[in-house]
């Protein structure tokens, strides 16, 4: 076993049971430059030490959750369904402002 | 008769680490003594130090699957790999060390119509840039490849595959010891345990580094560092398009040598060959969340074992020797970001994802180009860490994503 993944909904669970969906990121403003929609397409923090994510219980409840992990470890040091988004025309999981320490790229 | 008592040193350990070099490089894998080693040889650059945080070759250089191939799906990236591929055939007699490279064929696998048309399109290219990569079919698969199962009852019958024949293993160990050797005989200091805690800037322009041994100045700074380049160029203040993920492999015990050529399946994830020791070595894709804790996993060895046993059923009973993993810096196109970066005189190898292995010389070569002329190199400018604040990806996904 890789390491369990606490779903908000159903437990541990083991981490093959999930899709990792990457860091939580912030999006550009309405209208970006080319340079800032790069940014936010392409550009990862990819931390050593505790991250911010997305995961998906594909094999379970099939919620989208954030959970914070540290990445030196594994360890998982909490999970939570986030609110859903209330911004207007912005769909998709991507579109809920970042809960933790994001700085912008 | 008394040299045969000697311990002969690859090379010579280094007691001080000095205040200034011309060329710092981070990262003792394949990549930074390959630049070191042609910095010096090639160009004359002698004044190099190469700083690694833990022993020479602990990283991706002594952790992968040894596979060296050219047959890329992008015209980029089978140029670039193609002339990598010329190096390493040149590379026992360049170093004098033998590398145990043996060249014996590379097939990937197709289970599908899906993979057959991903397999012309890659010999399509492949044979307009005159490399040796042409589609086969499991008549002929069968003649290069006695003992695999073609048989119609598998979960994923094979179909066809992409014949690669100048695709081999080589000894990575020896790659890594033959440019160390090589860098240190050109003059380079080569430094383990030396870990870089800073990189030092003056208006855009780099300065020298910060290390656990004292701070060094140096006109120019290379970050050779795969899975640890976002923290290294963190340092440096350029951000990277890359995440890091763990990839995992294993051995089997050895046994009698029945397998001559490589098989890679990227539909079942996993590439199998076997060394010259007798090993069975098997390898995956990458686990797919980001990490940097280099644990191996068990599902791994699990899907992976049953992977290789739906290809060839005789290994049921041979067991599992030893298994390990190694971090991968992925890019969101699987090319590599390769050259100069917004500050001036830092340049950074990074994004390999699980194929940095095989480009070694060609990015020692290049590099030392880069560094000794101050122009990028026609063959890699495609690679260029701008290309993604200008969104002009080279997609490797086809041939790249998976297989090895």
């Amino acid at each position: 076993m890789s390491f369990l993944l606490p779903c908000p909904n159903c437990g541990p669970r083991d981490v093959n049971e999930f899709a990792y969906q990457g860091e939580v990121t912030k999006r550009p403003t309405q209208s970006p430059t080319l340079r800032e929609l790069s940014s936010y397409l392409y550009f990862r923090e990819n931390v050593a030490g505790v991250q911010r994510e997305w995961w998906y219980h594909r094999l379970g409840c099939q919620a989208w959750f954030q959970a914070e992990r540290d990445t030196r470890t594994n360890e998982v040091l909490a999970t939570e369904l986030t609110e859903p988004v209330s911004a207007e025309g912005a769909p998709g999981p991507e579109a809920t402002p970042a809960l933790g320490e994001n700085p912008t790229l | 008769m008394k040299d045969v008592f000697r311990v002969q040193r690859m090379w010579r350990p280094r007691a001080k680490l000095r205040r200034r070099y011309d060329v710092v490089i981070v990262g003792g894998g394949a990549h930074g003594l390959a630049t070191a080693y042609y910095l010096a040889k090639t160009h004359g650059i002698t004044d190099v130090a190469v700083l690694e945080k833990s022993y020479i070759g602990s990283g991706a250089a002594g952790r992968n699957t040894t596979i060296i191939r050219a047959n890329y799906r992008t015209p980029q990236g089978a140029e670039f790999y193609k002339e990598s591929l010329r190096l390493y055939e040149g590379l026992s007699v360049e170093l004098d060390f033998n590398l145990l490279f043996s060249q014996q064929g590379h097939l990937t696998l197709a289970h599908s119509d899906r993979g057959l048309i991903t397999a012309t399109e890659r010999a399509e290219v492949n044979q307009l840039l005159g490399i040796d990569s042409r589609l086969v079919y499991p008549d002929e698969i069968a003649g290069l490849c006695p003992e695999i199962n073609l048989s119609q009852d598998a979960t994923w019958p094979i179909v066809g595959a992409l014949y690669h024949p100048p695709g081999g293993i080589i000894r990575h160990d020896a790659v890594v010891w033959g440019y160390a050797r090589g860098a240190d005989r050109g003059g380079v200091e080569i430094h383990p345990y030396t870990e870089v805690t800073g990189i030092e800037r003056s208006n855009g322009r780099v300065t020298g580094v910060r290390t656990n041994r004292g701070e060094v100045e140096a006109d120019v700074v290379i970050s050779c560092t795969a899975g640890w380049s976002t923290l290294v160029c963190d340092l440096a203040g350029v951000p990277l398009p890359i995440t890091t993920h763990i990839l995992q492999a294993f051995v089997t015990e050895p046994i009698k040598p029945f397998l001559d050529v490589i098989i890679v399946s990227s539909q079942m994830h996993v590439y199998i060959s076997q060394t010259d020791r007798g090993e069975i070595l098997i390898g995956a894709e990458i686990e797919p969340y980001t990490t940097y804790k280099g644990q191996s996993t068990f599902p791994f060895v699990e899907y992976s074992a049953r992977h290789t046993l739906e290809l060839f059923p005789q290994l049921e009973p041979v067991k599992v020797l030893r298994q390990w993993t190694g971090l991968c810096d992925l890019s969101p196109d699987y090319s590599p970001i390769l050259g100069e970066t917004e500050v001036e005189n830092f340049h950074v190898s990074a994004g390999w994802g699980t194929y940095g292995f095989k480009a070694a010389p060609i990015v020692g070569t290049t590099l030392a180009e880069l560094v000794a002329t101050g122009r990028t190199p026609k063959l890699i400018a495609p690679f260029a860490l701008e290309r993604f604040y200008t969104d002009t990806l080279v997609s490797e996904l086809a041939a790249a994503a998976v297989s090895h």
